[in-house]
Formats: C-alpha cells, sequence, structure tokens
C-alpha cells in the first residue's frame, strides 16, 4: 500500500490513476493518523515552494514525515514534492524538510544558453549507479521522463542517482537511504513512469 | 540531440471531438475518449484538450474532465472556461498538468499572476490566437476568434511573460485546419522576444512543417490537431501520431 499525501497541492489524481494501472494499491490522505500507520508514501507537489511548504505546515505531517522516514520507511518526493526534502531552494525563503543534503536552485541563464525555462517536456535521465529504482528490465535505456520545472535540486555525489542534461548536467533523482526524489512526472512518463513507480512499490531500501 | 514536443491538440464541443477549419465549421471526429486512450498508447508526448463551447459556459465539464484523465499517463494540458482559482485547483486534482487560459488572460490578467505564484508557472499556459485584421495587422482574437483585441501579438506575449505565464501557445487562426504550414513569421518575432517556450499550433500537415516551426521559427514545442486526426486528401478519421523511430530520424536529428 503507498500512501499518498494530500496537502492541497498536487495532481493526487494522476498519481493514482497510474498506480492503479499498474496494481499498486494506494491511498490518499490528509489524515495524521493515517500517515503515521504508511508503509510506503509518495509526497507528491506542483507550485511554488514556499505556498507548497506552508501548506505543509499548517498541518501535523511535517514532524509524522520525519519520524517515518527516520523509521526506515521509502518515502518518495515528485517534482516540487521532491524539493520540499531538500533544505529549500532560490525559489522561496522557508526552510524545507531538509530530509536530504541538498538545496534547489533557478536553472542557469546563461549556461543553458537558448534553452527556455521551464524546462517543459521529455528527457532523458543517467544513472550513476544501480539498484531497483533503476531496473527497466528489457525497455530502450535511458529512460526518458516528463519535466516542467524552473528549479533544480543540487546536491553531494553521493546522493545522486540520475542526472539529466538541459543546457548542463544537473541532479534529477536524488537518493539518500530510503528517501528518494524524483524531479520529473513518472505519473506522466508512460511506460517509464510506470516501471519506476513499480519499482518503487517494491523497494527495500 | 534535442527532444521536443510533439503536442496532438483535442477539440471538445458537445463532449465529443471534432476539428474546426480556422475557427469554423467543427466536423465530428469522434469519440474524445477513446481518441485520448489512442493517443496514450502511442505513447504521445503530451496533449492538449480545448473545450470550444467553455468560453459562454461558467466552468468546466469536470466530470468529463475527469474521465479523460484516468485514460491519461502523459501530460494533459486543458483549456476552456477557466476563471477562478478554485476551478484550477479542482483540474489540478483531477490530474491535470497545466491550465490553458484564453480570453481571461485579458478580462483578468491577475488570475495568470495567481495562478503562477500558487502552483508555478510550469502550470500556466495561455493561448494567443491571431488573425489578421483588415488591415492586415496581426491581432489576438478571443472568443473562439470573434472577438478582436486589437493587441499586437507580440506586445501581448511579453506582457502574458510578465504576468507569470509559464507557455504560450501561439495559434494562427487562419492557417487552422488548413494544412498550410505553420506561421513562422509570428512564430519568430515571439519565440526570439521572449524567454518561455513558445508552442506552435495552426497549419501543420508534415514532420517538415515542425521541423520549420523549431528550427526557423524557434518554437519549443510544436501542436497540431488536423494532421493527427485526419488522414489523406478527403479528411478521413483517422488518429495517428508519429513513431519514436519517425521523429527521431525527421525531426530530433535535425535539431
Amino acid at each position: 500500500m503507498v500512501t499518498i499525501i494530500d496537502y492541497g497541492v498536487g495532481n493526487l489524481g494522476s498519481i493514482q490513476n497510474m498506480l492503479q494501472r499498474i496494481g499498486v494499491a494506494s491511498l490518499v490522505t490528509a489524515d495524521p493518523k493515517q500517515v503515521e500507520q504508511a508503509e510506503r508514501i509518495i509526497l507528491p507537489g506542483i507550485g511554488a515552494f514556499d505556498s507548497a511548504m506552508t501548506k505543509l505546515e499548517q498541518t501535523e505531517l511535517p514532524s509524522i514525515l520525519r519520524e517515518r522516514s527516520a523509521a526506515g520507511i521509502p518515502l518518495l518526493g515528485i517534482c516540487l514534492g521532491a524539493q520540499l526534502l531538500t533544505h529549500g531552494s532560490e525559489e522561496g525563503s522557508r526552510p524545507g524538510l531538509g530530509f536530504i543534503d541538498a538545496h534547489c536552485i533557478k536553472f542557469n541563464a546563461q549556461k543553458i544558453g537558448s534553452l527556455k525555462v521551464p524546462q517543459m517536456g521529455w528527457n532523458e535521465v543517467i544513472f550513476q549507479s544501480t539498484n531497483t529504482i533503476t531496473d527497466f528490465m528489457d525497455m530502450e535505456i535511458p529512460p526518458r521522463f516528463y519535466f516542467a520545472h524552473s528549479y533544480h535540486m543540487v546536491a553531494d555525489q553521493e546522493y545522486v542517482l540520475g542526472l539529466t542534461q538541459y543546457g548542463y548536467n544537473f541532479p534529477t533523482i536524488l537518493k539518500k537511504g530510503n528517501i528518494l526524489a524524483m524531479q520529473f512526472h513518472p505519473e506522466k512518463s508512460h511506460q517509464y513512469g510506470m516501471q519506476i513507480l513499480r519499482n518503487f512499490s517494491v523497494w527495500k531500501p | 540531440m534535442r527532444r521536443v514536443r510533439v503536442i496532438p491538440v483535442l477539440l471538445l464541443h458537445n463532449r465529443q471531438l471534432v476539428k474546426t477549419t480556422q475557427f469554423k465549421n467543427p466536423k465530428y471526429i469522434g469519440d474524445g475518449i477513446n481518441a485520448l486512450k489512442i493517443f496514450n498508447e502511442k505513447g504521445a508526448d503530451e496533449v492538449v484538450v480545448l473545450d470550444i463551447d467553455a468560453f459562454n459556459r461558467k466552468e468546466p465539464d469536470f466530470e468529463f474532465i475527469g474521465k479523460l484523465v484516468s485514460e491519461c499517463f502523459m501530460p494533459l494540458a486543458y483549456g476552456g472556461g477557466i476563471h477562478t482559482m478554485d476551478q484550477a485547483q479542482r483540474l489540478f486534482a483531477l490530474g491535470i498538468e497545466k491550465v490553458v487560459i484564453g480570453a481571461c488572460a485579458i478580462s483578468q490578467p491577475s488570475l495568470i499572476t495567481n495562478l503562477a505564484n500558487q502552483y508555478g508557472s510550469q502550470s500556466v499556459v495561455v493561448s494567443i490566437d491571431i488573425k489578421k485584421d483588415w488591415l492586415k495587422r496581426n491581432r489576438a482574437f478571443t472568443e473562439n476568434g470573434k472577438k478582436n483585441t486589437g493587441l499586437d501579438p507580440l506586445t501581448y506575449a511579453k506582457q502574458l511573460k510578465e504576468l507569470g505565464a509559464g507557455e504560450l501557445i501561439v495559434q494562427s487562426i487562419d492557417r487552422e485546419g488548413t494544412g498550410k504550414g505553420y506561421d513562422v513569421t509570428i512564430l519568430q518575432e515571439i519565440s526570439s522576444a521572449i524567454s518561455i517556450p513558445v508552442v506552435a499550433l495552426g497549419g501543420a500537415n508534415s514532420t517538415n512543417d515542425f521541423l520549420k516551426a523549431i528550427v526557423e521559427g524557434g518554437a519549443s514545442a510544436v501542436a497540431a490537431g488536423s494532421m493527427f486526426v485526419f488522414k489523406g486528401p478527403h479528411k478521413a478519421v483517422l488518429i495517428s501520431y508519429p513513431s519514436p523511430k519517425e521523429l527521431k530520424e525527421k525531426l530530433y536529428s535535425h535539431l
């Protein structure tokens, strides 16, 4: 059972739809008691950093998420949900949850040249190491995912599981123990998205 | 090799899929849910759904949109009848990735800014529908091409970027449904002046048109209607989408 955190920000419907399609049971909830019982958690999110962080902090969820992740429960942040797992973002002034030693910066306009911001569209993810999450069986690799973002994560190499190039290379999957942060939208990424969510659903960190 | 998005645009009229020519004469194509399912199976990069009745309606047809989204494992943008933050919130909750704003961007520009602040600019797309006025000047039109706003598309595009729009769909009404190719001049004019992605729409007939819109027009993505729903000179209804191999050979490898 995957518990999808509902804090009023994000496309929960599409994550649940995809999990349903791949036969993974899920629960969308805002109820702290249910999150306390969660075995596997997805933190979604779209939008602006401060506005999402404010909404999350209006609930009891930050401390519960901290407790669950410390207990070793697999936790996946998607898009802005991934960025919230870091210490913070140039987009806002509020601190993030800080579960991963990372922060978020705006795309470097000089380095990307004529490319546009936000990055909107499909791009490849190059894995830096292999594990359950990166197993794409006999599918053509590198896998392609859908991105829509103006800010990206930066972290120490030891936490970087996937890199993407958009003008320059930057981390798009971070992993620290049982915590995963994915910049792209697996729930919008056809068969590659289905596979990576399937992998997350059976991942034993 | 650069990947650019190739986006089918589906028009809804009374919950059914239609295709217009120069924003007129809607021709019945088929069932919207089924069409979306097919594009999903073909691995489309993204789909834009526009409800062409909705501008004179108070709100989007949420029930039907919910059904569309459940067939979609790709980004889906929706436009038509979005006037309020609450309506946008409901669309995002259903699983819509981006909202497409038309006339409201003019009547209520603060909606664009509020949406960008709340949901991020990547969630806010504005469509600029362009037609020549009687002096042959390009002007932005709203209400399905009936109302001339008097706005110069380039000036308008710059304002939209400042308001917080994350992407612009630049559509030529004169070319829509004609297969005459995109209006590359206006695409170039707008894309070179603003830093946000421009999506080309109106007139595409081949992957060569895509290439022109990107290379000459500076578009970040290409969209089309007829090309993906009709086949042959008699416009037989056939839903199609280029294969990954075709896109690589005819498009990405030339960028």
